[in-house]
């Protein structure tokens, strides 16, 4: 009898693994044949690419990954994207930990509709912005011959419009996590603000901290519309260089492929690395007890 | 008690940030949208135009169009998001050997720039070129041309957009699933319920809180779809994927028509806003009043 229902449970369990593997591989393969289908053009030549579709990698044509890291204005895109990328997560998170951790523990007037207009920036359909951006830069934010206008500093404070709301919007449950109790047995120690920022909220929001990081990172770095409009060539990112492919002449599919593999790249690092917070980072304190 | 000045300081770098080029760029738009102003015209320059644009808008067949279209495609987009997120995330949310593995994969599509999603899906059905159309016309004999057929192009801006962001929900269900307390389902079985039961009445309403915020999220970025439908299909074939990020584009860019461009837009933006409020709220009353 006993053994009767232990056989039960082993094969439930066995069902239950064999399910979800089921499901995952499926998920899988749907996940990455796009991606993988990417990467085989990125290794094709044009006269290859326009043979019947085929999926396995005969020979690698690396000359469309040649042809563009060997670029010096591609590398300089690359650059560009990289310093704004990383500033503007840098900046995002610093702003956004101090917001938030304002927002959650001093009663300020007004808090609850501050917390849903920071987020209503994120929400404006954005090709219209371009305009008054554009303005904005070339004609306002102007100081002798320096405008904001394709600059790398105009796309950093520009992306805090897209992830600010969002890195507040995700640290808020984080923070309001952290039990009040510990700011106050710290101050009663005589703690100051900063040292309680310091040793108790950065340490505790760590992981919120590192996944707001590593999101505006990638938004910033995968931004189009705005880099594309509000710079001209100082300030050009890696994703403008990807749309310059398509071209009226006729798309130059393989190099485009090879750049979109190329900006896949650290992304992924990243990613690798907060995989295990990336769940607990987007609780949105929704669910705490 | 704490020094209320203290919390403003903490706060205003942000709000100072988020003015400057969240907030004037949107009054601009408010005093532009009084205006026509069109730079390529016969009188470039700003005419004052009082309500007008606003009066056009509501008859602009093109724009409610567009609008329809826009409101269909985050519908079943984020719709068979939650189905297919909610699946995965429950079969996460056991324990089995290699799952970080599939959790990688998974999260791919993520870290994709939008624009190269749209270059990907484009590769993948360009004919001649891509795969889709190749193998859905010898296996199945089924005539696949994105740049012919409007429902084919609508739906296949759906299917990339349930490709790119299906990660995102199956991981906040997932960061839903894992927090929830395990004794009313226990219960709720042991009462006698069937798992589809425990489903409905129990899981369903603890995870409310997560599926309104999920789709909060989904629904602002999914209304403001440019990028990856205006590589695939540029808004064709005709207007059928031209989705009100795009129309707004094509009015400001190549028809420079900024004053009707900037109403359109605000009105947009209006009823975003008020969509998003709605949740908002929900959500708010679901933290507060808790689970009923």
């Amino acid at each position: 009898m006993q053994q009767q229902t232990k056989r039960n449970k082993m094969l439930r369990k066995i069902a239950r693994y064999a399910s979800a593997y089921g499901v995952w591989i499926v998920a899988s393969l749907i996940t990455l044949v796009p991606i993988y289908w990417m990467i085989i053009v990125s290794s094709r030549s044009r006269v290859e690419l326009f043979d019947r579709p085929n999926f396995i990698i005969h020979t690698f044509f690396e000359q469309n990954y040649t042809n563009v890291i060997y670029d010096s204005t591609f590398r300089g895109y690359m650059f560009n994207s990289i310093i704004i990328a990383t500033s503007n997560a840098v900046l995002v998170t610093v702003l956004a930990l101090l917001a938030t951790y304002a927002l959650s523990r001093w009663r300020l007037a007004g808090a609850d509709n501050i917390f849903f207009w920071t987020i209503t920036n994120r929400m404006a359909p954005p090709a219209v912005f371009l305009l008054p951006l554009f303005l904005l830069f070339t004609k306002w934010f102007k100081i002798g011959d320096w405008m904001l206008f394709d600059t790398r500093t105009g796309l950093i404070l520009l992306y805090c419009v897209f992830n600010l709301p969002f890195s507040i919007w995700v640290l808020q449950g984080m923070i309001d996590g952290i039990p009040v109790e510990l700011d106050e047995a710290a101050m009663v120690d005589g703690a100051g603000t900063g040292m309680i920022l310091r040793r108790i909220i950065i340490p505790l929001a760590a992981p919120g901290l590192a996944i707001t990081a590593i999101l505006s990172w990638i938004f910033a770095w995968n931004e189009y519309l705005f880099a594309a409009t509000l710079t001209s060539v100082h300030a050009r990112t890696i994703t403008t260089g990807l749309a310059e492919f398509v071209t009226v002449t006729g798309t130059n599919w393989g190099e485009m492929a090879a750049v979109a593999t190329l900006t896949l790249i650290p992304s992924l690092i990243f990613i690798s690395f907060v995989q295990r917070y990336i769940v607990m980072g987007l609780t949105f304190g929704a669910v705490k007890e | 008690m704490r020094e209320n000045r203290t919390g403003w300081l903490f706060l205003s770098p942000s709000l100072i940030i988020l003015f400057i080029v969240g907030m004037l760029p949107f009054f601009y738009i408010m005093y532009v949208g009084f205006f026509n102003w069109n730079v390529f015209s016969v009188n470039p320059g700003l005419h004052y135009a009082g309500l007008d644009n606003y009066r056009r808008l509501v008859f602009d067949k093109d724009f409610l169009k567009s609008l329809e279209l826009t409101i269909k495609f985050a519908a079943y987009a984020i719709l068979f998001q939650l189905v297919i997120g909610y699946l995965l995330a429950n079969m996460l949310a056991i324990e089995f050997p290699g799952k970080s593995i599939f959790r990688i994969i998974h999260t791919i599509p993520l870290m994709i720039a939008p624009l190269a999603v749209g270059a990907t899906w484009r590769l993948l059905t360009i004919p001649g070129l891509g795969p889709v159309p190749f193998y859905l016309d010898r296996w199945l004999g089924f005539d696949y041309r994105l740049s012919a057929n409007a429902d084919q192009a609508f739906w296949t801006t759906v299917i990339m957009d349930v490709w790119h962001w299906t990660p995102f929900v199956t991981l906040t269900m997932l960061a839903g699933l894992v927090s929830l307390p395990q004794e009313p389902m226990e219960q709720a079985l042991v009462d006698g319920a069937n798992r589809l039961q425990v489903f409905w009445y129990v899981k369903l309403p603890l995870l409310r809180p997560v599926i309104l915020s999920t789709v909060f999220i989904r629904l602002m970025d999914a209304l403001r779809t440019v990028d990856e439908v205006w590589m695939l299909t540029g808004g064709g074939p005709g207007a059928a994927t031209r989705y009100t990020g795009l129309h707004i584009w094509r009015i400001v860019f190549p028809k420079t028509d900024y004053g009707y461009g900037a109403a359109t837009s605000l009105l947009t933006l209006y009823f975003t806003i008020v969509l998003s409020w709605l949740l908002y709220t929900a959500i708010g009353q679901q933290r507060r009043g808790g689970v009923n």
